[in-house]
C-alpha cells in the first residue's frame, strides 16, 4: 500500500502545476474577450484545460460557437477512454460514479492508474481530482481579473500563447511513433483546411488524424501477438 | 464564446466522461475504438497548433505568431516549465511586433 502522504503530496504538486495553468485560461480567455463570470463558469463546469483552451482559441480565430462546442467536445473524448480504463479501480455503484465523473481528468486518471492496489487507486483519483479542481478554479478566477485589467493582448503577444500551449499539451502524447503519427495527420489536415473552411471546422474535421494512428498501432499490436 | 456554448461544452464534457464509467460499465470496447478515442488529443493539438499559428481568416499568414512558437519550442526542448514556455511564446511575439 502506498503511503497516503506520498498520494497527497504528488496530488498538491500537481494541483498547484494544474493552477498555474489554469491562470494562463484565465488570462488567455480575458484577451479573447470572454467575461471573468463565463471563464469561471467554463472551469467550474467544464473543468478541462485542453477542451476550454481549444473551444476559447477556436473562437478568438473567428470559429463559430458550434465549431467551438464540437472542436472542445472530441478532444473531451479521451475522458470516456480513461473511464473505460479505471473501471476496475472505482467503485461499481452508479451513484458514486456519476459523482466520480465530474473528477475524471488526465490527473487524476494518470494518479490513479500508477497505483498497484485497487484502494490506492480510489483514493489517488479522489486526492488528485479535488486538489486539481480546487488549484484550477482558484488560477482561473487570478488570471481572469488579472487579463481583464492587462493592456492590448496583441501588443503583448498573447495571441502566440494559444500555439504554446497546446505545444506543452502535445509534448507527453508525442513520446510514441503512432502518437507522433497522429499529430503529424492532424496538423497536415488544419494546414490544407484553412484556406478552404469557415475557421473551426479545420479544427474538426483534423480528429480525422487520429484514424491512420489507430490503424498503424492496431497492426503493431496484431504483430506483437502473431508467434 | 456564448453562455448557451458554455453550457453546451459543461454538459456534453460530463456526458463523455460519465458514459465510460457508468454507461460502459464492465463492458468491452473494441481495441480499435479505444485507440482512436486515446490518439484523438494528439491529432487535435497538431491541428490547433498549426491553425493558432498561421490561421487566418481563409487564408495561411506568417506573423509574429511564428517567432512566438518558435521561443515555444526552445522552451520546450529545454525541458522549461509550463510558465516559461508560454511567457516565451508571448514574449517574442511581442518583441517582432514592437520592432516590426
Amino acid at each position: 500500500m502506498a503511503k497516503r502522504p506520498s498520494i497527497l503530496r504528488s496530488s498538491l504538486a500537481l494541483g498547484a502545476a494544474v493552477g498555474v495553468f489554469g491562470m494562463s485560461f484565465g488570462v488567455l480567455a480575458a484577451s479573447a474577450d470572454v467575461p471573468v463570470p463565463m471563464a469561471c463558469a467554463m472551469s467550474l463546469f467544464v473543468f478541462t484545460g485542453a477542451t476550454q483552451f481549444a473551444a476559447v482559441s477556436v473562437v478568438a480565430s473567428g470559429g463559430s460557437p458550434l465549431s467551438a462546442v464540437v472542436s472542445g467536445l472530441l478532444l473531451g473524448l479521451r475522458h470516456t477512454g480513461y473511464g473505460l480504463a479505471l473501471d476496475r479501480t472505482l467503485p461499481r455503484s452508479p451513484r458514486r460514479r456519476l459523482l466520480a465523473a465530474q473528477f475524471l481528468l488526465d490527473e487524476s486518471a494518470a494518479m490513479a492508474l500508477a497505483q498497484a492496489d485497487p484502494e490506492d487507486g480510489r483514493r489517488a483519483f479522489w486526492t488528485a481530482g479535488l486538489a486539481v479542481f480546487g488549484f484550477w478554479n482558484a488560477g482561473t478566477l487570478v488570471g481572469a481579473l488579472f487579463g481583464s485589467v492587462l493592456g492590448d493582448p496583441a501588443t503583448l503577444g498573447l495571441d502566440a500563447v494559444f500555439p504554446a500551449a497546446f505545444l506543452a499539451l502535445l509534448v507527453p502524447l508525442v513520446r510514441t511513433g503512432d502518437g507522433r503519427l497522429a499529430a503529424a495527420t492532424g496538423a497536415l489536415i488544419g494546414m490544407i483546411l484553412v484556406p478552404l473552411l469557415a475557421a473551426g471546422l479545420p479544427i474538426v474535421l483534423a480528429a480525422a488524424g487520429a484514424i491512420p494512428a489507430a490503424v498503424v498501432r492496431r497492426r503493431a499490436r496484431r504483430r506483437h501477438h502473431d508467434p | 464564446m456564448t453562455w448557451p456554448a458554455v453550457l453546451a461544452l459543461a454538459v456534453g464534457s460530463y456526458a463523455l466522461r460519465a458514459i465510460g464509467l457508468v454507461a460502459l460499465r464492465g463492458r468491452r470496447v473494441p481495441a480499435f475504438v479505444e485507440d482512436v478515442l486515446t490518439l484523438l488529443p494528439a491529432a487535435l493539438f497538431g491541428a490547433l497548433i498549426v491553425v493558432s499559428t498561421v490561421g487566418g481568416d481563409r487564408a495561411l499568414v506568417l506573423d509574429a505568431r511564428v517567432a512566438g512558437l518558435a521561443a515555444a519550442g526552445v522552451a520546450v526542448w529545454r525541458r522549461a516549465g509550463f510558465v516559461v514556455v508560454v511567457i516565451a511564446a508571448a514574449g517574442a511575439t511581442a518583441a517582432v511586433r514592437a520592432v516590426s
